[in-house]
C-alpha cells in the first residue's frame, strides 16, 4: 500500500476516535454542572446572577476540552501536515 | 473549504501578504472607531440623551460592573483593556450574519494576538501593582517547588485562551458550511443563530478570563 492512502486511512479514523472520545468526558462534566447549578439555584435563587455567570464560566472551560479536539480533528482532516508532506515528496522527486 | 480566512490572499508581495483576516479586522477597527467617535462627539449630561449615547452607557457601565464582580476594585484601570478586547471580539463575532464576512476571530493568528496581549497585559498590571520583586515573588508560591508549574500553567492558559476562541468561531463556521452540502433548506439557518450565541458567549468568556487571571496577578496578601 502507497504510503498517501496508508496516511489516509489512518487519519481519518483517528479524527473520528478523537472526536467520538473527547467528546464523552466533557458531556459528562458539563451534565455534572449544569445539574449541579440547577439545584443551587432552585435552594438559592437570589445568587442566580452569580451561579449563571460561574456556570457558564464553567462550561465554555468544559467545552473548550471538546473543542481541542474538534480541533486535532479538524486538523487531520482538512490541513493534515503529514499527508502534505507525502505529496511534496511524491511531487519532489 | 477553507480552515481560517487566511487562506484567502487579495495581495502579496514579497513578505507582506493581505489577506482577509487583516483586512477584516482593519475594517471592524475602523468602523468602531468612527461609530465611538461619532457617537461621542456630542455628549450631554442633562436633557435629552441621544439614543446611541443611551446604548454606549449601557455598554460601559456593565461592562464596569461585571470587572467589579469578578474583583477588581477600581474597573476604570482595566476598562480601556478589556473593554476593548469584549467589544472587539463581540463585534467580530455578531458581524457573522453578514453575507461573504469570515470572523477574523475564526483565525489562530488573531486568537493568537488576542491571547498573547492578555498574557503581556496580565505580567504589566501584576509587576505595577505588586512591584517586580513582589509579582516575581508570587511565582514561588506555595513554595519554590511549584516554580516550573506556575510557569507551565501560565504558558498553557495562553494557549488555551487562543484554541478555544478560534475553535469555537471556525466550528460554527465549518459546521454552517457543512450542513449546507447535507440538509441546505432551513436548518442552517438554526445552527447560525447557535453560532451567533455560541459568539457572544466566547466574547464574554474570553474578556472574563482576562479579568480572572489579571485580578489574580494584582492580588496583594493583605486582601
Amino acid at each position: 500500500m502507497e504510503s498517501t492512502s496508508l496516511i489516509a486511512i489512518v487519519s481519518i479514523i483517528t479524527a473520528g476516535v478523537t472526536i467520538a472520545v473527547g467528546s464523552i468526558a466533557p458531556a459528562l462534566g458539563e451534565g455534572r454542572a449544569v445539574s449541579t447549578a440547577l439545584s443551587a439555584l432552585a435552594q438559592q435563587p437570589d445568587a442566580a446572577t452569580t451561579i449563571t455567570r460561574t456556570l457558564f464560566v464553567g462550561l465554555a472551560m468544559i467545552e473548550s476540552v471538546a473543542i481541542y479536539c474538534l480541533v486535532i480533528s479538524m486538523i487531520l482532516i482538512f490541513a493534515n501536515p503529514f499527508w502534505n508532506h507525502a505529496i511534496a515528496q511524491v511531487t519532489g522527486k | 473549504m477553507r480552515l481560517s480566512p487566511d487562506e484567502l490572499v487579495f495581495w502579496r508581495h514579497g513578505f507582506f501578504v493581505l489577506n482577509s483576516t487583516i483586512v477584516t479586522t482593519w475594517a471592524l477597527m475602523l468602523v468602531m472607531t468612527v461609530a465611538a467617535k461619532l457617537i461621542t462627539r456630542k455628549l450631554a449630561t442633562e436633557g435629552r440623551i441621544s439614543r446611541w449615547q443611551g446604548f454606549l452607557e449601557i455598554v460601559v457601565t456593565t461592562i464596569q460592573k461585571q470587572i467589579t464582580e469578578v474583583g477588581l476594585h477600581h474597573p476604570e484601570k482595566y476598562l480601556g483593556f478589556i473593554g476593548t478586547l469584549f467589544l472587539f471580539i463581540a463585534v467580530s463575532n455578531l458581524c457573522a450574519i453578514l453575507p461573504w464576512y469570515e470572523p477574523p476571530t475564526g483565525s489562530l493568528s488573531t486568537t493568537s494576538a488576542l491571547a498573547i496581549s492578555v498574557f503581556i497585559a496580565v505580567q504589566l498590571f501584576g509587576i505595577e501593582k505588586q512591584g517586580v520583586g513582589g509579582y516575581l515573588n508570587s511565582y514561588l508560591k506555595p513554595t519554590f517547588i511549584m516554580l516550573p508549574f506556575n510557569i507551565i500553567s501560565e504558558v498553557s492558559r495562553t494557549f488555551a485562551l487562543a484554541i478555544r476562541l478560534f475553535g469555537n468561531i471556525m466550528s460554527g463556521a465549518m459546521i454552517v458550511g457543512i450542513l449546507l452540502t447535507i440538509t441546505p433548506l432551513i436548518f442552517p439557518i438554526f445552527m447560525n443563530l447557535l453560532g451567533l450565541l455560541t459568539g457572544m458567549v466566547q466574547a464574554y468568556i474570553f474578556s472574563i478570563l482576562a479579568t480572572v487571571y489579571i485580578a489574580a496577578a494584582t492580588r496583594t496578601h493583605g486582601e
